[in-house]
């Protein structure tokens, strides 16, 4: 469905059409409606997000991107949020609702959103839509995500200094690619530093849920961890740590105010850089489909300030990781790569492409915990 | 679990019943809450709402205070006001009771939301476990008993004690017979939508405590909707448990069991996939609900027969 009329209406800004020019699906459109936009109107950049902003976690990080967006745009742009949307058929109505309310630039920022996005990108074609961590894409549809198991992969660094019992636990989420991912490049750092330490795993089966993430960080310790990570929102875990003296990392944010002491370093994403550069292009009619994977180099994915207890040569260690893998002279998942059967899955030498990133689904060696199957 | 030694084993041990018995004690808070409002006769499914609200106030007021008491207080009144709500709504006002309540929760999550805004990320100090010197030591037992702490020992307190008043007092009976036939209870001159106004008013003070007890003891923190559904779990503890007080506390321990000690099942290692695991309280929900449906009488005596009907004196 082209929607003329549309376009055509109030609503539409002459950003949202260059947009959809840039998009190479409305040049035809353009020159018959563009009289109609009113020059001042702001380019109405609508977000989606699947946790609550205030979860201190994912979303708040997303929230946090598009706060620096209203800021460095000023009034070129506005900007709209819909937070807390359910992974589903409610994910559809939120998109399309935003994109049939005149807005030029749609960020849908969670896994689940993929099918819907493309869904509505299609009856919009002059709308641009970005959505994250997704792999499908569309002419008006791009996708973004950010290596966070490079910064992984630093913090397990850390971990396998600091650890004295060599056991560190992990409070993992959901079983997919993206978190399997993160604890073979923890791990991989971790025993970099310290071969004999293993990395314990207890699923919550949940992304965001304080109480079992609670309840599986103690779990973890009553078996013998002293250093968490974690791979859920919430700041449970390094509560716990806090509470029973040990270390912990933070996740999607700087969680040290839940313990200064425990808290060592935390992962942060940090989409502020790219929500500006994509919001830009759009305005400029630069604006071009494409997947953007950035990790530490790019700044898409932050090493949080090291806790002042950090000894010099454990902050060493893991800043040596940090810019072997910005220059690119240290690959997070380099081989030589065994899998927890004893079995060689990449050679030595060798580092897995994206392809095989993305679909991970084995432990590598080091990791005591179940696989998703 | 070879590598574990004897000594360590114990532990872990009792390091599980002491994570059991904090997981079930928000459910167990609020289900008795809940199951004093049903007995009257009054289905409030707003307890997520009212929780939420509770964990929000005693959070805010624990920043603000730096009280602990204060912050419980200021829970379980915050929820009470909810309460009074649903209660002007469904009692005075007669509207449905399910509209209601879903409505409640639904203007719970978005009020808690609102007002702890400010509240995001900040810490606060916890109420910590109580440490009696000697005996909370003693292997096993010590924690379990003397290593809890006073909000645990509160809930089954207030389990016995809603137990005793329920069917040993003359008050219980009374709020048993309104539950049952609140026109009969009205013939004999019982002020029905008083006393009903005074069970919603016991729910939303549970469920307020319930939600204080997760801001401020089980995760010190405030983050929206930090309840994950427990009001929900609560509300289901109460069929699950038949309307019988000491049934609701062993149905919450059964859940918050069957939860940690599927994640010390994953941490020991145990090659069970994480989704059965994590399906295994509602299994157990579900067995439990055929074994006791069984014996349909038992249901039926236990049932408030009036619950969730709408009373008009004048009939």
């Amino acid at each position: 469905m082209r929607t003329l009329i549309r376009s055509g209406g109030p609503v539409l800004s002459r950003r949202s059409l260059a947009a959809g020019a840039a998009a190479g699906t409305l040049l035809a459109a353009s020159g018959l409606s563009a009289d109609r936009a009113r020059a001042a109107d702001p380019l109405k950049v609508g977000f989606v997000y699947v946790g609550p902003v205030g979860d201190y976690g994912w979303s708040y990080q997303h929230d946090q991107g598009r706060l620096a967006l209203e800021a460095d745009l000023g009034d070129a742009i506005s900007t709209t949020y819909v937070e807390s949307v359910p992974e589903g058929a409610d994910a559809e109505r939120v998109v399309a609702q935003l994109a049939s309310g005149g807005h030029g630039l749609i960020f849908a920022t969670s896994f689940g959103f993929m099918n819907a996005t493309l869904k509505v990108a299609k009856s919009f074609p002059d709308v641009v839509f970005e959505h994250c961590t997704g792999y499908k894409r569309a002419d008006n549809v791009a996708t973004y995500a950010a290596r966070f198991y490079e910064g992984r992969y630093v913090i397990g660094v850390i971990a396998g200094l600091m650890t004295k019992t060599n056991v560190i636990g992990y409070v993992g989420a959901v079983p997919i690619p993206e978190v399997v991912r993160g604890i073979n490049a923890f791990t991989q750092g971790l025993r970099s530093v310290n071969p004999e330490a293993t990395v314990k795993v207890i699923w919550v089966n949940s992304w965001y849920d304080p109480g079992k993430e609670r309840e599986a960080a103690e779990t973890l310790v009553a078996q013998g961890a002293d250093v968490l990570s974690q791979h859920t929102d919430s700041p449970a875990p390094v509560q716990v740590a806090a509470e029973k003296g040990l270390y912990a990392f933070g996740q999607a944010t700087d969680m040290s105010a839940f313990g200064p002491e425990a808290h060592l370093t935390a992962i942060v994403d940090d989409w502020r850089g790219y929500y500006i550069e994509r919001t830009r292009a759009v305005l400029d009619g630069t604006w071009t489909s494409g997947d953007t994977w950035g990790g530490l180099a790019s700044g898409m994915v932050a090493i949080s300030d090291y806790n002042t207890a950090l000894p010099d040569t454990v902050v060493a260690a893991a800043e040596a990781a940090r810019t072997g893998i910005e220059t690119g002279t240290l690959h997070p998942l380099a081989g030589p790569l065994t899998d927890q059967a004893g079995t060689e899955r990449v050679a030595e030498g060798e580092a897995p492409d994206d392809g095989a990133l993305l679909s991970m689904d084995w432990f590598v060696e080091g990791v005591q915990g179940q696989a998703p199957r | 679990m070879d590598a574990l030694a004897h000594g360590d084993w114990i532990i872990g041990l009792g390091a599980l019943l002491v994570a059991m018995i904090r997981a079930a004690t928000p459910l167990a808070l609020a289900a008795i809450g809940e199951l004093v409002a049903e007995k009257s006769g009054v289905l409030n499914l707003g307890v997520e709402g009212m929780m939420l609200v509770g964990a929000v106030a005693a959070f805010a007021t624990m920043v603000a205070s730096g009280s602990l008491p204060l912050a419980v207080l200021a829970a379980m009144l915050a929820a009470m006001l909810m309460a009074l709500l649903f209660g002007v709504l469904t009692l005075t006002l007669m509207a449905n009771q399910v509209a209601t309540g879903l409505a409640l929760t639904i203007f719970g999550v978005g009020l808690s939301a609102f007002i702890g805004k400010g509240f995001i990320g900040i810490p606060i100090d916890g109420l910590a476990p109580l440490s009696v010197p000697g005996l909370t030591d003693i292997p096993l037992l010590g924690p379990v008993l003397f290593g809890q702490d006073v909000l645990v020992y509160a809930s089954l307190a207030l389990t016995l004690a809603v137990s005793l008043v329920l069917y040993r007092t003359r008050a219980g009976l009374i709020i048993r017979a309104v539950g049952e036939n609140h026109a009969a209870a009205h013939a004999i001159g019982y002020p029905v939508i008083g006393i009903r106004y005074l069970c919603v008013l016991f729910g939303g003070a549970m469920a307020g405590l319930a939600g204080a007890y997760l801001s401020l003891v089980y995760t010190p923190m405030w983050v929206e909707t930090m309840t994950s559904g427990r009001g929900w779990i609560a509300l289901a503890l109460v069929v699950f448990a038949t309307w019988k007080p000491g049934r609701v506390l062993l149905g919450a321990y059964l859940f918050g069991g069957v939860t940690i000690i599927q994640f010390h099942a994953q941490g020991a290692g145990l090659a069970v996939s994480p989704h059965v695991l994590s399906m295994l309280p509602y299994l157990a929900t579900i067995l439990v609900l055929v074994l006791i449906s069984r014996d349909s009488v038992k249901i039926r005596l236990n049932a408030p027969a009036c619950l969730g009907k709408v009373f008009r004196s004048e009939t």
